[in-house]
């Protein structure tokens, strides 16, 4: 995972990459929370693009920093959803509170 | 049966992804697409946290995978002896989750029946649990 802060849009960029599994979940969402805390961040745009493997463990992290980012008054969105990930993040319904963008920079430009 | 293979480990999320891998090799002599391949990973994903996270409760146990091809089906089931399901219709319900403080997302029963053909559970309160999952590989 990398992130970055782009601070004009108050938001923080998380490229994931590898699996997103139970195992991993844990030490992600601790890395994220401080950076968003640490960033006085708002928003959060995960880039999925390299991400090899996702369950619904991944829906569970994505769920829990909408609330955050929402406490914040911010949004989170979503980029470079591969077609498989896609059948997953749909069936969990998250698109109903979470954006959806092609990339990041189209992402940043809805914010 | 054409084919068939069985794995035990021990209750580690850090074996979770060495099961996935596992059963997909397995499952690759059916000629699958990278889209099935990648729903019976996701399924499988999802059975083997629920053993570890839920059937053991994060403690010291084994879990049990046994996979078998016929013809063109893959059937794989995922075992524990932890301490069951109390009610397995509430437990199959979406988004119902005994752990929210984990985040997780109670999506677990709904990925394997939509990314699978079939799923059935049998388990009871202290006897452990048993998910069976099947998937026909279409030829391409």
């Amino acid at each position: 995972m990398e992130m970055r802060y782009e601070t004009a849009k108050r938001a923080l960029v998380v490229s994931l990459s590898h699996d997103l599994d139970h195992h991993g979940a844990a030490s992600l969402r601790e890395k994220i929370d401080y950076e968003f805390r640490r960033r006085r961040a708002r928003n959060i745009i995960f880039d999925l693009s390299a991400l090899k493997f996702m369950d619904s463990s991944g829906i569970g992290l994505i769920m829990g920093r909408y609330r955050l980012s929402v406490a914040a008054g911010g949004k989170v969105f979503l980029s470079g959803v591969s077609p498989q990930l896609d059948r997953l993040i749909s069936i969990s319904g998250i698109y109903k509170i979470v954006g959806w963008a092609k990339s990041i920079s189209e992402a940043l430009q809805c914010l | 049966m054409d084919n068939s293979m069985k794995l035990e480990f021990l209750s580690k999320s850090s074996n979770e992804g060495f099961a996935r891998v596992a059963v997909a090799a397995f499952a690759s002599q059916l000629d699958p697409t990278l889209e099935d391949l990648s729903d019976i990973k996701t399924a499988l994903s999802e059975a083997v946290t629920n053993a570890i996270i839920h059937g053991y409760e994060n403690t010291k146990g084994i879990v049990t995978i046994s996979c078998q091809i016929n013809n063109d089906t893959l059937t794989v089931t995922v075992s524990d002896s932890g301490r069951g399901i109390e009610n397995l219709e509430q437990a199959m319900e979406p988004l119902y989750t005994s752990h929210p403080e984990m985040e997780r997302s109670g999506m677990g029963f709904t990925v394997m029946e939509t990314f699978m053909d079939s799923v059935s559970v049998r388990s009871a309160p202290g006897e452990g649990t048993d998910v069976t999952m099947s998937k026909t590989i279409k030829g391409r």
